[in-house]
């Protein structure tokens, strides 16, 4: 299954992603610059992304603790997730988001190897 | 000495959890410590992310809360009395003319030590900067992500962003005294402390208090001293707040900040080290935790355990470069266990 991620400077990755992974960690182990710090912890709000318009309804809802962490993002609004809190499954194949510019880590972490 | 002025064995650089594990293992080679962090209490992201937030892969512990490591890290080096300095940034290193190293950090104080070890996590935390366009024009004479002085802020019109305790607490400690102070969230429900927020819509309800939904996207003024701010709707329409204080509260993120500028090697803002003593490119200047990068390296609390007690092995040397460090274990080790304090 595809994740398509638009990063901050306008560039677009289709990305291979497996069931049950978070979308955080299929953007973070393809080696684009995510900030996420926590780690997945729903913790910081450093995973923000906009899902695109036609996905918001598919996303099961965010929990209570996402929308509280989601005040530590900007620009948020009605397509606003953290990423980490999205678990890749069927019928998600073919997911965009687009990665929020205060999410943008300052530099790319070490590309992991990745399945698929 | 001046009262800013320290001189140690070893200079560690933050006070997270691999931070006070170091002060652990340097203390059983006999190294005395000073830790500077620039949060106002120890923990690092254990203290700031998820203090709450239980954690499952420490050894020997099955179950522990961020804060509670902390708090088991903290009394575990107790014996070692290491040196705090907390809300200190490390802003510059220099070596000295007898081969020590010679930190200064934002407050001025210096310290000199023959180590130093960054055990800094992904940086320095530090405030969210909104991205609203030009900013950094009013940072410092409109727009404040601290509040030092209160009676800076008397009379003045503020605006306070955001829906966590700083926000909230400062605008019910800055409402009396503001000429007019207007809290903007995007959302009617907060994060704050509940009695902190009871007491925000009292103020309310007083008028001395006003409470917008919307998030600050603009920022309107010339030379640095702010007219207005401009705040965005969940509907998308936008409306001015006339104010002359900007206080964006969206809580921290990590930035390697001037460690980037210690003349250390580095990779993707990570420091590459050995894994036989976890050294940078530079002898004497140590990297242990998520802070530093090699060949499958892991960022997991326990790696960086590991890396602590190498690295003293190796700062011992520096240290004392005359002697021999006898390699013991706390089991048997009458002297270690007169270090600790137990025997």
């Amino acid at each position: 299954m595809i994740v398509e991620v638009r990063m901050p400077d306008g560039t677009t990755h289709r990305l291979e992603a497996l069931e049950g992974w978070r979308v955080m960690e299929v953007i973070r182990d393809w080696g684009l610059p995510i900030k996420a710090e926590c780690g997945g912890a729903c913790a910081c709000a450093t995973c923000h992304v906009w899902v695109g318009a036609e996905w918001v309804a598919k996303l099961p809802p965010a929990s209570d603790e996402e929308l509280e962490m989601l005040d530590g993002a900007f620009q948020v609004d009605e397509r606003s997730r953290l990423c980490c809190q999205i678990i890749m499954a069927e019928d998600l194949d073919g997911l965009e988001v687009e990665l929020a510019p205060e999410s943008l880590a300052d530099a790319p972490v070490v590309r992991l190897a990745v399945g698929g | 000495m001046a009262a800013n002025q320290a001189s140690t064995d070893v200079i560690i650089i933050g006070a997270g959890p691999v931070g006070l594990f170091a002060v652990f293992q340097l203390g059983l080679a006999h190294l005395e410590a000073h830790v500077v962090d620039i949060l106002d209490r120890p923990g690092g992201q254990c203290a700031e992310l998820y203090p709450e937030k239980p954690i499952y892969d420490i050894p020997g512990l099955p179950v522990c809360t961020g804060q509670e490591l902390t708090n088991r890290l903290l009394e575990q080096i107790r014996p070692f009395k290491p040196e705090f300095h907390f809300g200190e940034m490390a802003a510059a290193l220099a070596k000295t003319e007898d081969g020590s190293w010679r930190l200064t950090t934002d407050e001025g104080r210096v310290i000199v030590a023959k180590v130093v070890v960054i055990a800094a996590g992904g940086g320095s935390f530090v405030p969210k900067r909104p991205p609203i366009p030009g900013i950094d024009a009013y940072e410092g004479t409109s727009v404040f992500y601290a509040v030092r002085r209160i009676g800076d802020f008397h009379g003045r019109r503020i605006v306070v962003a955001g829906g966590g305790d700083s926000a909230l607490d400062w605008t019910v400690n800055l409402a009396p005294i503001a000429e007019r102070l207007t809290l903007i969230h995007r959302r009617s429900e907060f994060r704050a402390a509940p009695d902190t927020v009871h007491k925000m819509r009292a103020l309310e309800a007083d008028g001395l208090v006003r409470f917008e939904l919307g998030q600050p996207t603009g920022l309107k003024g010339r030379d640095g001293v702010l007219e207005a701010v401009t705040v965005k709707r969940p509907d998308g329409t936008s409306f001015d707040v006339g104010a002359d204080v900007l206080l964006p509260f969206f809580g921290l993120t990590m930035k390697l900040g001037p460690i980037a500028n210690f003349g250390l090697n580095l990779n993707e803002n990570l420091i590459p080290v050995d894994t036989a003593r976890f050294e940078t490119s530079t002898p004497g200047i140590f990297a242990i935790g998520d802070i530093n990068t090699y060949p499958g390296k892991l960022k997991l609390i326990l790696s960086g355990f590991h890396e602590a007690a190498l690295m003293a092995q190796a700062a011992y040397r520096y240290v004392h470069p005359d002697k021999t460090l006898r390699f013991q274990y706390t089991t048997s080790s009458s002297e270690l266990q007169r270090l600790l304090k137990v025997a």
